[in-house]
């Protein structure tokens, strides 16, 4: 159900303003985009999962107010709330995989991948501990937002 | 097992979070809870056995060496701590899969409950004062929803005064902690106890330790800042009330009793004599309170307040006897107050009332649940030859050693007033007849379903067995105890268990 059917209906879906749910629209995948961009350069520069992951409830957030709550939980797929245990765990899993190694909990591990010719790529626990809070901040403001737009 | 001291906080962190992707689905739930409770025990049981057998584990997380990094240590004071928080957290997991209603379930009382377990075990493993309030933190933040779930009327009014005093006493720890920092320019706790043993402004320290006493009173309720407790903590659902009185006070305990061996230390004619005024105080102002109270949890919650002044009574004699019964004490404690307002949960459930006027006859109509309840009961006023009565012989014999008579008359007072309270909860519940106004109560006390008596009674009657066994056999408890005690008293075998070197 596009905005455009639902404009008229019920009193409060007629606040509902085009330019703002067309512009939400081209705006969310730049929005998320530049938080994924956040999160991989975290670890060494400003940025990082818990900046990452606030941008990206920005967008759902935006989304949210373009459109309505059923849409946005449509889009999120997974209830926040799940999302919020899936990074936990995630989290845990990042710190436990220095143990595996016989290195105390949390030790970071770093890996170094040639991708071709000159070009390396460093991959670390650290970066897998940041995904996890992404998800964990994304996951909690968005049972924030979610509940209360759904108060009103 | 390098990590095994991390092992107490990532368990419950794990279920926790498994708890939350199943909050859909109820059974999966309940199981996670169940089965991460059970995990949690195992290895806090076998933590209690690796620091029996090595004195000090201590893990640098992500290896970060000593006074630069995270360390958890795990002493046998803190692992006898994680027990008993782990043992507490399975029977409230039991008890709640009966005694918490679907609604809070959804809601994520598991989750919160095992967060809060994390909480706990993480203060009583951390080994830098900053970490000790970010987990205190954790604590409160979990303590603060467990309370407020259910949104009722009392629960709100009673989570109000809670959060309030509680943050009032982060932003004493918080500046305690930023002066200490600017004092000795380090936070973890070995190395701080290292430099203050050498430092010389000794009346900054003193003003230092006021500070932190101020904190940690009152997370432990005491005496002049325990107003919170007696207020909130008869407002949530028995099982969060029950795990309340068993483990948060004591975390505050717990938190003074490593304040004031390892840190404080220098200036013991007056800070420790200080405690035990304070000690005195919260013992006989806890008690006198219960005594004109009308609520079956009511009354407990003052006692818990009494029985915090006993534990820091050891504190202040401060000899190693003296703490070994602190130590001894918070054990017996933790597992008798935990069973009393577990007890005092069925008896709401099956009469839908607290109110001590209004409830009675319990003893023809649920006689086993009065066994039940007399064992903790006289075991909290210190009868023989149960828990509580070894408790107060340590503390009391420890004070008459060192001749202080008026505080050790003083313990055996409030234990009779105890007593006094006790009887009357047992007189106007268990005893005597269903008072008359209410007669329809009587002919129509609920009957629970098999399977939810079962829940309810399978913790209730592990806890009273523990009691029985503590009572019957406290030698091996006590030896324990003495043994924590005298790392207690020996901060440098902290420093180099931690730091690695001597002073």
């Amino acid at each position: 159900m596009g905005p455009f059917e639902t404009v008229a209906k019920g009193k409060k879906k007629a606040m509902r303003s085009i330019i703002l749910s067309t512009a939400a629209r081209f705006l969310m995948p730049m929005i998320l985009l530049f938080s994924a961009f956040l999160l991989l350069r975290g670890h060494n520069l400003p940025g990082g999962g818990f900046v990452g992951g606030l941008i990206a409830a920005a967008a759902f957030g935006l989304y949210l107010l373009a459109f309505d709550v059923q849409e946005t939980r449509r889009l999120l797929r997974i209830d926040p709330r799940t999302l919020v245990g899936l990074g936990l765990l995630v989290v845990l899993g990042s710190g436990l995989t220095g143990w595996f190694k016989g290195k105390p909990f949390l030790t970071a591990l770093w890996g170094r991948y040639r991708l071709t010719g000159f070009l390396h790529i460093e991959i670390g626990t650290p970066l897998i501990f940041d995904a996890g809070i992404y998800l964990v901040v994304l996951g909690s403001a968005m049972t924030m937002l979610l509940a209360l737009a759904e108060e009103d | 097992m390098i990590s095994l001291p991390a092992l107490p906080i990532l368990i419950p962190f794990g279920t926790a979070s498994l708890c939350l992707i199943s909050l859909k689905r109820p059974r999966l739930q309940r199981l996670a809870a169940v089965l991460g409770a059970v995990a949690h025990l195992i290895c806090a049981l076998a933590l209690l056995t690796a620091t029996c057998r090595q004195g000090y584990l201590v893990l640098q997380a992500g290896d970060w060496p000593a006074p630069f990094g995270i360390s958890l240590v795990a002493d046998l004071f803190s692992s006898l701590m994680i027990t008993l928080a782990a043992i507490t957290g399975t029977a409230i997991t039991f008890y709640a899969l009966a005694g918490i209603d679907s609604g809070r379930e959804s809601f994520g009382f598991y989750p919160f409950l095992h967060l809060l377990l994390m909480g706990v075990c993480g203060c009583f493993l951390a080994g830098d004062l900053f970490n000790l309030y970010v987990w205190f933190e954790v604590m409160l933040m979990a303590s603060f929803i467990l309370l407020a779930l259910g949104g009722e009327r009392g629960q709100l009014e009673g989570g109000v005064k809670y959060v309030i005093l509680n943050l009032v006493a982060s932003a004493f720890f918080l500046t305690a902690l930023g002066i200490l920092y600017g004092l000795v320019g380090t936070l973890n706790m070995a190395d701080i106890a290292r430099h203050l043993q050498t430092a010389e402004q000794s009346g900054l320290v003193s003003a230092l330790a006021m500070l932190f006493l101020v904190a940690f009173g009152i997370k432990a309720a005491l005496f002049p800042l325990f107003s919170w407790l007696p207020a909130s903590y008869h407002t949530p659902p028995v099982a969060v009330s029950a795990v309340f009185a068993g483990l948060l006070t004591k975390v505050g305990v717990y938190a003074l009793v490593r304040a004031f061996t390892l840190l404080f230390i220098r200036d013991i004619s007056f800070t420790h004599e200080l405690i035990l005024v304070l000690a005195a105080m919260t013992m006989l102002t806890g008690v006198l309170g219960a005594v004109c109270q009308d609520g079956f949890r009511r009354i407990l919650s003052f006692h818990i307040i009494s029985q915090v002044g006993y534990m820091i009574m050891g504190l202040g004699i401060f000899t190693p006897l003296a703490l070994a019964g602190t130590v001894f004490y918070i054990v017996h404690h933790i597992i008798v107050k935990t069973n009393l307002f577990l007890v005092s949960g069925v008896a709401h459930k099956l009469r839908s009332t607290e109110d001590l006027n209004r409830l009675g006859g319990f003893l023809s109509t649920a006689p086993f649940l009065s066994i039940l309840f007399l064992i903790p009961a006289l075991s909290l006023a210190g009868l023989p030859p149960l828990s509580g009565f070894w408790a107060k012989f340590f503390l009391i014999w420890a004070s008459f050693e060192e001749k202080r008579y008026l505080i050790g008359a003083l313990g055996l007072l409030v234990g009779a007033l105890t007593l006094i309270s006790m009887t009357k909860i047992w007189l106007k519940a268990f005893w005597g007849t269903v008072p008359a106004a209410h007669p329809e109560r009587h002919a129509h006390q609920k009957k629970l379903p098999p399977g939810k008596t079962a829940l309810f009674y399978l913790p209730m009657i592990s806890l009273a067995l523990l009691t029985l066994t503590i009572g019957l056999w406290p030698g091996l408890l006590f030896e324990l105890a003495q043994q924590a005690a005298s790392q207690l008293l020996d901060p440098n075998r902290y420093i180099q268990a931690v730091l690695g070197v001597t002073l």
